[in-house]
C-alpha cells in the first residue's frame, strides 16, 4: 500500500529535521521526503496540516504480564494499547510470565506478538537464571534468540561477586545491561519515599540511599567490567550527579525517567492513593525538579512509561498491601509533551527522548524517518484538548493516577509498517 | 483528598485521624466526654443515646484494652455491639477485606470500630462503606489512633487546663507509634506551647521536624522543665530489626526513672498509652508513683469513646433523644 502524509510538521531528531514536509511511503518503508517520487500514486493520503509527524514511539520497558501474578493483560491487549499511545516498538523486561531466561520463552513472546500484529515487540533476557541472582543465564543463547540486552528486572542482585561476573559475561557478548537500581535491604521495609509523607502517614519509608548506594556499586562495577549499562527509572536527584560524573568519565552509561517521576511527587499520594504506589517510589518535589533538569541537560536521555498493567483488585486495599505500578502506555506521549507545554523541555528534545534515544539505547534501527527506514510513524495533534481517562484505556490495566488531567497533545494516527494501525476516532 | 471525615455541615462522620480537624471539634469531644464521665460513676451507667444502633468492633489486630473500652462505651450508650476478631492472615488481601466488610455491612451495621495492622486501613474502609455507616479508627498500623490521643488530651486538660502554656515530651518509639502521631497532631491543634520527641534516631521518623516537634536524643535535655511526659510502649520485635541493641540499654537511655523525672517540672504528669513494659520504658516506681496518671487514662478512655461515638452517629440520635 502506498501512503502519503502531506503538509505535516515533521520532527525527526535523528536527522535534525524540524520543518513542514511530506512523507511518501511504499512497501512499509519511507520512499521519499518532501518531493513526491515520479509515478507515485498514493492509495491513501493523510492531510497532516495541523499535525506533528514524528517517528513511532519506542518504549524501553513495558511489563505485559507479570510473573507469579494472576493477570488479565496479554501481549495482544497491551500492544494494541501501545499503538493507541503512538508506540510502535516496545521492549519487555525479563520479569515476565514466564521469566525470559530461555530462548523458548523469547520465541513464544515473538510468536504471540506476531499473531497480535500490533507493535514490534523486543525482549530483554534474564541476567541470572530465574532472576534468582545466583547462576548466570545462557546469555549467548538469549542473544541469538533476539534479546536486545540483559537485566535482572526488579530483583536486584544481592551478591556483588555474582553481579560482577554477570557484568563481565554480558560485556563479553556485547550485551547492554539494563538496571533497576535498588538496594534490596533498604528497600525491604518500605513502600513510599522516606520523608515528610511517610512520616505523616506512618508508612514504611524507602530512603534515597536505596538508589544511590545501588548506583554507586553498579557504576564501580561497570567501570571495572566495561559493560554498557542503562539505568531504568531514576527517581532521586542525588543519583543524577553520580550518573553525570560517570558519563563525563566516558563510561557507557545511559538512563531514563518515567513520566510519573517527572510529574508527581510523594505529596501526590495524598491520603493513601494506591494509584500513586510505584517502584521506585515518587520522591520529593525537589527530586522531581532535578529529574526534569537532568532531562533538559541530556543526562537522562529517554522517557519510558514503565508500563505495569494491574487488575483493579491489585490496587484495592490498605496502601502497603497494594501492588506498585502504573499502566502508562496510553499516557506516555501526552505526559511527555505536557513537559513541553510546561516549558520544561523543547518539543524536539521531548520527541528525541521518546524515539531516537531509546532506539539507540536498545540498539535497534528505528526511531528515525530516513529514506528507506521502516515506516513506523506517530502523528500528533498538538491542539487536542483531551482528558486522561484511564477507564477508557485499551490496556487491561486502568491503574493510572493521571485521571482527569488535561492534555494538549494526543495521538492522531499511528502508522506501523506503512499501514494506518490507529486513527483517533 | 479523596475522602473526608466530616459531613457537609462540619459534623463528625468518621473519626479516622486528628489531622485536619479543628480545635473546636477537639474541644467539643472533650466537653462531651466530661459530661459522659459523670455517667460512669452513677448507679445506672447507661444513657439511651444510641439505642437501636448496631456497632461492630472489627479488630484485625489483637487488643483487649482498647476493644473493651470501645465495647463498654457502646453499651453505656445503649447500642448493640458485636466484637469480631478477624485473623489478618485470612484477609491480608484487599479483596477479601472488602468482602468481609460488605458482608458485615449487609447486617445493617451503623458503625465500624476498626483496628488493623496496616497504615491507612481505616481510611480505606471508610472509603468503601455505605454512606450511612460511620467508621472509627481504633488504630491503623503506624498511622493514627485518634481516640487514644483524645483521651490523652482529656487527661492532660483535667490536670493542666491551659494548653498553650504547656511543654509536652513524648519519649520512645515515635517511628512505629500511631499513638504518637495522633498525639502530636492533637497537641498542635490545641495550641500546645512546645512538643518534644525524645528517642534514638532509629526510632524517630524521617524529617521529624516537619511534624511540628523539637527533636531530642538526650533524655535529660528533653525532659528539662516539661509539664507532661508521655512514655510509649516499646515493642520487643524492635530488637530484631536492629533498631536497638537491648531492652537494658534502652532503659538506661530512655527509661523513665525517678531521677530523670526530677528534671521535669515538679508537678509534671506521667502518661503511657499502655500496656506498660515495666523496667523497659518506665520504672515501676514511676508508673505507680504520685505523678502517674496512667490508670486515669484508661478510665477516661470510656468517656472519650462515648463522646466520639455519639457525635459520629450524631444528629439522628439527638432527634431520638428530643422526641423521647
Amino acid at each position: 500500500m502506498k501512503l502519503s502524509i502531506i503538509n505535516g510538521h515533521l520532527i525527526d531528531p535523528a536527522n535534525q529535521v524540524d520543518a513542514k514536509q511530506n512523507l511518501y511511503i511504499d512497501h512499509g518503508r519511507i520512499m521519499a521526503i518532501s518531493q513526491q517520487p515520479e509515478g507515485f500514486i498514493a492509495d491513501q493520503t493523510i492531510d497532516a496540516s495541523n499535525l506533528i509527524v514524528c517517528p513511532g514511539l519506542i518504549e524501553l520497558s513495558a511489563h505485559l504480564s507479570e510473573s507469579g501474578q494472576h493477570h488479565t493483560a496479554s501481549i495482544a491487549s497491551e500492544t494494541k494499547a501501545a499503538i493507541k499511545g503512538g508506540i510502535t516498538s516496545l521492549c519487555i523486561p525479563p520479569d515476565h510470565d514466564p521469566i525470559i531466561d530461555t530462548p523458548a520463552t523469547v520465541d513464544l513472546i515473538e510468536d504471540q506478538a506476531a499473531k497480535a500484529g500490533h507493535a514490534h515487540v523486543y525482549t530483554i533476557g534474564a541476567l541470572t537464571q530465574g532472576l534468582q541472582g545466583e547462576l548466570l543465564s545462557e546469555m549467548l543463547a538469549l542473544k541469538q534468540a533476539g534479546c536486545l540486552g540483559v537485566s535482572n528486572g526488579l530483583n536486584p542482585i544481592q551478591n556483588t561477586l555474582v553481579l560482577r561476573r554477570a557484568m563481565e559475561y554480558a560485556a563479553t557478548l556485547d550485551l547492554t545491561l539494563f538496571i533497576n537500581a535498588a538496594d534490596p535491604w533498604l528497600q525491604s521495609q518500605g513502600c513510599i519515599h522516606e520523608g515528610m509523607v511517610s512520616s505523616r502517614l506512618g508508612l514504611g519509608g524507602i530512603p534515597e540511599a536505596t538508589e544511590t548506594i545501588a548506583i554507586a556499586r553498579d557504576i564501580s562495577l561497570i567501570e571495572q567490567t566495561g559493560v554498557s549499562a542503562h539505568f531504568h527509572s531514576i527517581s532521586s536527584g542525588k543519583t543524577i550527579g553520580m550518573i553525570k560524573d560517570a558519563q563525563d568519565r566516558g563510561l557507557p552509561i545511559t538512563a531514563d525517567a518515567s513520566p510519573h517521576h517527572l510529574h508527581l511527587s510523594e505529596h501526590d499520594i495524598g491520603n493513601y492513593d494506591s494509584l500513586s504506589h510505584v517502584m521506585p517510589p515518587l520522591r520529593s518535589t525537589r527530586d522531581r525538579d532535578q529529574l526534569q533538569q537532568a532531562v533538559r541537560d541530556g543526562i537522562i536521555t529517554a522517557i519510558s512509561s514503565h508500563h505495569r498493567p494491574l487488575d483493579n483488585d491489585a490496587k484495592l486495599g490498605p496502601f502497603a498491601e497494594t501492588k506498585p505500578g502504573i499502566s502508562g502506555l496510553e499516557s506516555l506521549l501526552s505526559l511527555t509533551l505536557k513537559l513541553v507545554d510546561d516549558e520544561e523541555l523543547s518539543l524536539q528534545q521531548a520527541i528525541a527522548n521518546l524515539t531516537q534515544h531509546p532506539a539507540q539505547i536498545l540498539g535497534i534501527d528505528a526511531g528515525h524517518l530516513s529514506i528507506g527506514a521502516q515506516a513506523d510513524i506517530c502523528l500528533i495533534n498538538p491542539h487536542s484538548e483531551s482528558e486522561c481517562q484511564p477507564e477508557h484505556f485499551i490496556s487491561t490495566g486502568k491503574n493510572n493516577p493521571f485521571n482527569g488531567w488535561h492534555f494538549n497533545h494526543d495521538v492522531a494516527y499511528t502508522i506501523l509498517n506503512g499501514n494506518i494501525s490507529y486513527q483517533k476516532g | 483528598m479523596t475522602h473526608h471525615q466530616l459531613t457537609e455541615n462540619g459534623q463528625l462522620k468518621h473519626f479516622l485521624t486528628i489531622e485536619g480537624l479543628k480545635r473546636d471539634l477537639l474541644t467539643e469531644i472533650m466537653d462531651r466526654a466530661e459530661q459522659f464521665s459523670s455517667i460512669s460513676v452513677r448507679q445506672v451507667k447507661k444513657v439511651p443515646l444510641l439505642r437501636g444502633k448496631t456497632i461492630m468492633n472489627l479488630f484485625f489486630e489483637n487488643s483487649t484494652r482498647t476493644r473493651t473500652t470501645f465495647e463498654l462505651a457502646a453499651k453505656r450508650l445503649s447500642a448493640d455491639v458485636m466484637n469480631l476478631n478477624i485473623n489478618t492472615s485470612a484477609t491480608s488481601k484487599g479483596e477479601s477485606l472488602l468482602d468481609t466488610l460488605h458482608n458485615l455491612q449487609a447486617m445493617h451495621t451503623d458503625m465500624f470500630v476498626v483496628r488493623h495492622s496496616q497504615s491507612g486501613a481505616a481510611e480505606f474502609i471508610a472509603q468503601h462503606v455505605a454512606p450511612h455507616v460511620s467508621v472509627i479508627n481504633a488504630g491503623d498500623g503506624c498511622h493514627a489512633h485518634p481516640t487514644q490521643a483524645m483521651l490523652d488530651m482529656f487527661t492532660i486538660r483535667r490536670h493542666k487546663q491551659y494548653f498553650p502554656d504547656l511543654r509536652v515530651a513524648i519519649v520512645g518509639d515515635i517511628l512505629h507509634s500511631r499513638v504518637a502521631r495522633s498525639q502530636i497532631q492533637a497537641l498542635s491543634t490545641l495550641g500546645v506551647g512546645e512538643i518534644r520527641v525524645i528517642g534514638p534516631k532509629t526510632l524517630l521518623p524521617a524529617n521529624s521536624q516537619t511534624l511540628g516537634v523539637h527533636v531530642y536524643h538526650d533524655m535529660a535535655a528533653g525532659l528539662q522543665d516539661v509539664d507532661v511526659i508521655i512514655t510509649l510502649r516499646l515493642q520487643f520485635e524492635r530488637m530484631q530489626g536492629a533498631l536497638l541493641p537491648s531492652a537494658n540499654e534502652y532503659f538506661a537511655s530512655y527509661g523513665l526513672t525517678e531521677d530523670k523525672l526530677k528534671l521535669a517540672k515538679p508537678d509534671a504528669i506521667v502518661m503511657h498509652p499502655g500496656p506498660i513494659n515495666r523496667g523497659v520504658e518506665i520504672a515501676s516506681t514511676v508508673a505507680d508513683g504520685p505523678q502517674s496518671v496512667i490508670l486515669e487514662q484508661v478510665t477516661h478512655g470510656i468517656a472519650v469513646r462515648m463522646a466520639v461515638m455519639s457525635m459520629a452517629l450524631g444528629s439522628r440520635s439527638e432527634q431520638q433523644e428530643t422526641s423521647a
